[in-house]
């Protein structure tokens, strides 16, 4: 498998980054060797901030530093930037609007042997339900330094979900990333597969083993699930009529959430979610922890069928 | 550079009165609002606002001003009558607290107010901006000095301390931070809530430099913030012994007006005690 870790991505990004703006920071909170901002450490060490194991601090220090001009990445693993911060990502960040960047790497139960304490599989939920907060999640290491550099660009609060493993290239370095806008990765007629993160190759790999069936799928790419690409995800839904929505997140409040709430008040269609069943992950190898949570090709491929006997 | 700076004792001291009768009015004109927070505040919100920092009224997001971070929040009143007896914007607005389609919410936000240069209000936060903008200072290379004021209660929040131990680590003696030291938080005494003491002595051995005031002589608060702005190599902690609702005798030294608005006779009364 040709790939790397969309944390990967981020490192190389906020780098390119840092050098085209002299006003990007990046904060780590004791992590920074995993969360990959160690070259960037290198190369501008007096706007890096080493903010030890306080991250509610590390926020609020963003946050501070924004009101200044600043372009904060804070970046610690995403159940350390999410849940454990909810209230300084709410009142110090995304209430006053300010420029900060958070960059939750070690996403997911890909985590691994870390376990469930490690595994974040709410954090779509809690940023998505924050106002003010964009929330994006990168597919491949491409798009995750695309969509990092993208991120200094925008002015406002993001949140970035990245992975710890590395996942199969889907695009390439001539990639550009158009902010909020899904990506039709597929074309198909029976049935819509939204996909993010890690699961859009799952998506991809699905695809092909439907084609094989005779049932032609297409398949979109949200790398944003908020603001959400309303008119996109529309038009990708109606044009089969029937949509699977895969993500390695709990089926609430994540992608599946996003995408039936569009579909509720726009354009009723049959859908199946593919995602973390309420439910706390466990220590184990990625690809078991994939398999046995029912994050893989073959689970996608069992939701289209139930979904296509419901169109 | 148009800002009404004050030198004398006296007429700090009448600008704090003045302020007091600000607050008193507001809050009884929205109805609520937390009167004893912002009372035992004012002397020192008024010593920087009309003495101490370097500001422009007319010109808020001036990127060489000092800044200040009301990290208890909830004292915003205080905040609001220094700024709007500062010029930031017009006194009449200070009518408008809390209510509907007017920028004066509840707690300071700094996309609404000008003046203002952090939200706050989930107490334990601000301190860590205060923090981040003393960094954003010294990465800069600039001359501002941030000024925060904290509460005791609101020193039970462990971010708090987080970023007290983060400030004397990056040595940001560009940060002046002021503990509101009344004693009394919403419920109670704090010392039977959660005891924060000895305080001082906590804020010295997490590497500040402290100074220990009276935090109702304005000679004092003066003296000290001035001595404070000069320091060089630490943050510095003005531990500012205070008295919750301070001028307003049947507010004083009691939780009960934490959070209550006054009422038409209480107004009266505290009018009378602060003419
Ligand atoms: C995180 C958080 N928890 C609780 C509150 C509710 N609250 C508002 S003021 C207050 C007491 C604060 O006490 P202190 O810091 O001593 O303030 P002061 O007495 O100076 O008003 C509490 C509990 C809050 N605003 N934020």
């Amino acid at each position: 498998m040709a790939g790397k870790a969309t944390r990967d991505g981020f490192g190389v990004g906020v780098l390119e980054a840092g050098k085209k703006n002299g006003n990007v920071v990046v904060l780590d909170a004791d992590v920074g060797s995993s969360t990959r901002v160690k070259n960037f450490m290198k190369e501008f060490p007096e706007r890096f901030f080493e903010m030890g194991i306080a991250e509610s601090n590390m926020v609020g220090v963003a946050a501070g530093l924004a009101t200044c001009g600043k372009i904060p990445f804070a970046s610690t693993f995403a159940v350390f930037a999410s849940s454990r911060v909810a209230d300084q990502l709410r009142n110090s960040v995304a209430y006053p609007k300010l420029n900060v960047k958070i960059a939750a790497t070690h996403a997911g139960i890909t985590v691994g042997p870390d376990g469930a304490t490690h595994q974040s599989v709410e954090d779509i939920a809690i940023l998505r339900s924050i106002p003010n907060f964009t929330v994006i999640v990168p597919c491949d290491y491409y798009e995750a330094k695309a969509a990092v550099e993208a991120a200094a660009e925008y002015n406002g609060p993001v949140y970035l979900r990245l992975t710890r493993g590395a996942v199969p290239f889907v695009f390439d370095e001539k990639y550009q990333f158009e902010w909020g806008k899904v990506v039709p990765l597929r074309d198909g007629q029976d049935v819509t597969i939204f996909a993010t993160g890690v699961m859009v190759d799952q998506a991809l790999k699905a695809a092909e083993i439907l084609e094989t069936e005779g049932i032609s799928a297409h398949v979109v790419n949200v790398h944003t699930l908020k603001p959400l690409d309303l008119e996109g995800v529309i038009r990708a839904a109606q044009k089969t009529g029937a949509v699977i929505t895969a993500e390695e997140h709990s089926i609430y409040g994540g992608l599946g959430s996003a995408i039936a709430e569009v579909l509720a008040e726009n354009a009723s269609l049959p859908m199946q979610r593919v995602g973390i069943k309420d439910t706390f992950g466990e220590s184990g190898e990625p690809d078991e922890l994939m398999e046995k949570y029912g994050l893989v090709d073959k689970n996608i491929v069992e939701a289209v069928h139930v979904v296509l006997k419901r169109k | 550079m148009n800002r009404k700076r004050l030198e004398s004792i006296q007429d700090l001291e009448n600008q704090a009165k003045a302020i007091r009768r600000d607050i008193m009015m507001m809050i009884h004109q929205a109805g609520s609002g937390h009167p004893g927070g912002s009372l035992s505040a004012t002397d020192i919100v008024t010593a920087l606002y009309f003495n101490v920092m370097n500001i422009d009224p007319e010109n808020p997001r001036w990127e060489d001003r000092d800044r200040f971070v009301l990290s208890k929040g909830h004292a915003a009143p205080v905040l609001y009558a220094a700024l709007a007896e500062s010029g930031y914007f017009q006194k009449e607005d200070l009518k408008h607290l809390r209510e509907i389609d007017q920028h004066l919410q509840g707690h300071p936000d700094m996309k609404g107010t000008p003046g203002v240069d952090m939200t706050t209000g989930s107490l334990g936060q601000g301190i860590s901006a205060a923090v981040g903008i003393a960094l954003a200072g010294k990465l800069d290379q600039k001359e501002y000095i941030v000024y925060a004021v904290i509460g005791d209660g609101e020193s039970q929040e462990g971010q708090v301390w987080e970023a007290v131990m983060a400030a004397a680590h990056f040595k940001l003696d560009n940060l002046v931070t002021i503990l509101d030291h009344n004693r009394i938080q919403l419920v109670g005494p704090c010392c039977e809530i959660m005891s924060v003491e000895p305080a001082a002595e906590k804020f010295k051995a997490f590497g500040w430099h402290v100074i220990e005031i009276d935090g109702h002589n304005m000679e004092e608060i003066v003296k000290a913030l001035t001595e404070a702005k000069a320091y060089k190599g630490k943050p510095v902690m003005i531990v500012a012994k205070t008295v919750k609702g301070k001028g307003v005798s049947f507010m004083e030294n009691t939780a009960a007006w934490h959070g209550n608005a006054p009422g038409d006779e209480d107004l009266q009364r505290a009018l009378a005690e602060l003419a």
